[in-house]
């Protein structure tokens, strides 16, 4: 018979129907499933007992490998075995590092995605990834004995939305369904229960095989919101192993060895790291393929020295983040140690010396960003009554229409939801009294761009010269996903406001097209804002420049004037003419209101005499000296 | 007869609990769906209710409801390894017929 799991009290479902939620931990160098178990969160394992599966895969002739299988096949076959898939997600050939050799056959198309040449064909990141993902789901299913209804995938914090979204496709290819992607601090952060407070700051030191992961997160009403994120991209638990290669080839006085040789102190070098997390001392001896012996014995204490300015390295990162989140060391509540390589004693004192208090590091650091994963994949399918998170994202920025058919982003995409957020806008002209509101959706720069969600008019703003009124424009999307847009002139506090659903009528695939265009046009927007920003900054001067001529004409001679008039001539005409280039257009605009600002400068100066000269009138000299 | 649990289960049950934080015990019970007419359930317990039986059974509580306890009596509560899986599995005397999986039961 099927084996049972303990529900919460009235929460059993129907037979047949478990609602098993997994998190996956889809890392760089190693993955892991974990899920909830009568309560208790687990890591599963796969056939061998192992629970960190390398992310690896290698194509084969007629066979698919991935994890422990594609990692011995790693050496025989690295043109078809590709690791550290995660580096390239959501990333073109332009993001590639060019210090870095790969032993990969690139498609070489300049300004596509990146595609690898493999024996199976032609392969790109997302598929890659779904890949192992597809290999995670058959490990969920043996173990849970049927197909999990929801998985949550974590990310890096720093994860742009490209990248996340290339992750959420990687997963629906697996055919799994991606109720959530979380970022790997929050998640550790909710392995170790941190989301049950009402509020607090943390600090989430990950160290894994290659990268070192600095976020400071902060929790406010069960919300999770990353305040800074640094690190250090090539900095990791393998720098130390390679730190004591170094030192056994020193000790030993070894060179000029074969690559086998290499391979295997390499991985000696690994293992004796993780004893002397253990011992105080550890004897090592290995025999290398010309039959010599090496005998050594190495101390904690000699690796420690050895190491130490790795371990400072990893120290700079945390103040960085300090200083980005404008914290201070004594304002986080809990520091929250990730990643298989802080099992490292010196990293623990290290951590512990510069905050001066020990760090949490009771659950398996392998493991604590899976586990978290899984806890709110469990949460998220409904198997815990009165534990409901709110940690939802926009899809798509929110903005509001400005002068020239531009878009000011207010909310940007991926803020997590509830969220509240405000930007000061002003009149465009003298006396101004109405200002009408144009909400829309989008990542283009243009209103016309964008998906236009909803218009309303703030009215009985009280005349004040242009750029005088302060109007704040709040927007607020509430846990539903409700926005809700208030308009409000600050003086008077006059206020306008309107209710629309931003997702409405979108769904994921128009999303994506719409995330798709942004990408592909982003140089063009560019080009067009710039134009239409031109185009008013035209506008407003010729506009100022006409009411002071009719002000105080008077104060120019003939010959000013005419200049003027000229400058003002040429700028019009520019911008009315239609642009058969944008940005050559936009130059030119630019030059001609430069110019006119030029040709104005005596005026300007004579208008400001005479208005002081106003002023004095009539005013005893100690009056003015006040 | 009574409900009664093999240690092995007695003791996941109190991991468990202790990992949950709260909780007096383990309900055990039958509902009346599923492809052969009725269908365990296990739940953690934090208030007993009031027609509820009790069985102390190598250091753990079970709670049982009158009307589940006509169709469940005698029951052995053990936890086992399947290959890759681990669970609760019942042992029920009462039981004349189960679906394939086991998870549905008819008396």
């Amino acid at each position: 018979m099927a084996l049972l799991q303990i529900a919460e009290p009235d929460m059993s479902g129907a037979p047949h129907q478990h609602n098993v939620a997994i998190g996956i931990d889809l890392g760089t160098t190693n993955s892991l499933v974990a899920t909830v178990k009568s309560g208790e969160a687990t890591v599963l394992c796969d056939s061998n007992g192992a629970r960190l599966i390398p992310s690896m895969v290698n194509y084969g002739d007629d066979r698919l490998s991935v994890g422990h299988e594609a990692l011995r096949l790693r050496i025989s076959d690295p043109a078809n075995t590709l690791v550290s898939i995660k580096r390239f997600m959501g990333r073109g050939f332009a993001d590639l590092d060019p210090d870095v050799v790969y032993p990969y056959k690139f498609v070489a198309k300049s300004d596509a995605n990146i595609q690898i040449n493999t024996r199976a064909g032609i392969k790109n990141p997302i598929a890659v990834s779904a890949d192992i993902l597809t290999y995670l789901r058959k490990l969920a299913v043996e173990s849970l004995g049927e197909e999990p209804s929801g998985v949550v995938i974590t990310v890096p914090a720093y994860f742009d939305d490209a990248q996340r979204q290339a992750t959420k496709y990687a997963g629906e290819l697996a055919g799994l369904k991606v109720l959530r992607l979380l970022n790997e601090p929050t998640a550790a952060a909710i392995a170790y229960g941190l989301d049950n407070k009402q509020d607090g700051t943390f600090l989430v030191y990950d160290l894994g095989g290659g990268t070192l992961d600095v976020s400071i997160l902060r929790l406010n009403q069960g919300v999770f919101e990353v305040l800074s994120v640094s690190g250090d991209t090539q900095l990791g638990g393998d720098d130390f192993d390679h730190r004591l290669y170094c030192y056994i080839l020193e000790k030993a006085n070894l060179s000029q060895l074969t690559d086998e040789d290499t391979a295997q102190l390499l991985s000696r070098a690994k293992l004796l790291k993780e004893q002397l997390a253990e011992k105080e001392k550890v004897a090592f001896s290995a025999v290398l393929s010309n039959k010599r012996i090496v005998n050594l014995t190495i101390s904690r204490t000699e690796y420690e020295t050895i190491v130490k300015y790795l371990v400072q390295k990893t120290i700079q990162p945390l103040k960085k983040a300090l200083r980005d989140a404008k914290l201070d060391k004594d304002q986080l509540d809990e520091i929250i140690m990730v990643g298989g390589s802080t099992r490292m004693l010196a990293i623990r004192q290290a951590v512990t010396e510069f905050f001066g208090r020990a760090p949490l590091t009771s659950i398996n650091p392998d493991e604590v960003v899976a586990i978290g994963a899984g806890i709110q994949a469990d949460i998220l399918v409904g198997n815990k009554k009165d534990d409901w998170l709110l940690l939802d994202v926009t899809p798509l920025s929110l903005g509001v229409e400005t002068m020239g058919g531009l878009v000011e982003k207010i909310i940007p995409r991926n803020s997590t939801i509830p969220v509240v957020r405000a930007q000061d806008f002003t009149t465009y002209k003298d006396g101004q009294t109405a200002m009408s509101v144009h909400v829309v959706q989008g990542e283009r720069e243009l209103v016309k761009d964008c998906r236009s969600l909803a218009k309303f008019t703030l009215r009985g703003i009280p005349p004040m010269v242009a750029g005088q009124a302060r109007i704040r424009i709040s927007y607020q999307i509430d846990a539903d996903g409700l926005l809700s847009v208030q308009a409000k002139e600050m003086t008077s506090g006059v206020v306008a406001q309107i209710e629309v659903k931003p997702s409405y009528g979108l769904n994921d695939e128009q999303i994506g097209a719409m995330l798709q265009a942004s990408i592909s046009h982003a140089s063009e927007d560019i080009q067009q804002r710039q134009y239409q920003e031109a185009l008013v900054d035209a506008r407003a001067i010729l506009d100022s420049v006409e009411k002071a001529l009719i002000a105080d004409a008077d104060l120019l001679d003939e010959a000013e004037l005419t200049q003027i008039n000229h400058a003002c001539m040429k700028l019009r005409i520019a911008i009315e003419q239609k642009p058969l280039e944008l940005d050559s257009a936009g130059k030119k605009i630019r030059q001609l209101v430069e110019e006119l600002n030029h040709a104005t400068d005596s005026f300007a100066a004579k208008r400001m005499d005479k208005a002081i000269n106003q002023a004095l009138t009539g005013k005893e000299i100690a009056d003015i000296d006040n | 007869m009574g409900i009664s649990a093999t240690e092995t289960a007695a003791a996941r049950v109190q991991a468990f609990l202790a990992k949950r934080g709260k909780g007096v015990g383990l309900r055990l019970g039958v509902k009346t769906t599923g492809c052969s007419g009725l269908a365990y359930k296990i739940e953690f317990v934090d208030t007993p209710a009031n027609d509820d039986h009790k069985f102390d059974s190598n250091g753990i509580s079970i709670f049982v409801d009158s009307k589940s306890l006509q169709f469940l009596d005698g029951t052995v509560l053990d936890y086992t390894k399947e290959g890759l899986q681990e669970g609760f599995k019942f042992t029920n005397p009462n039981v004349k017929d189960e679906c394939g999986c086991g998870e549905s039961f008819t008396v």
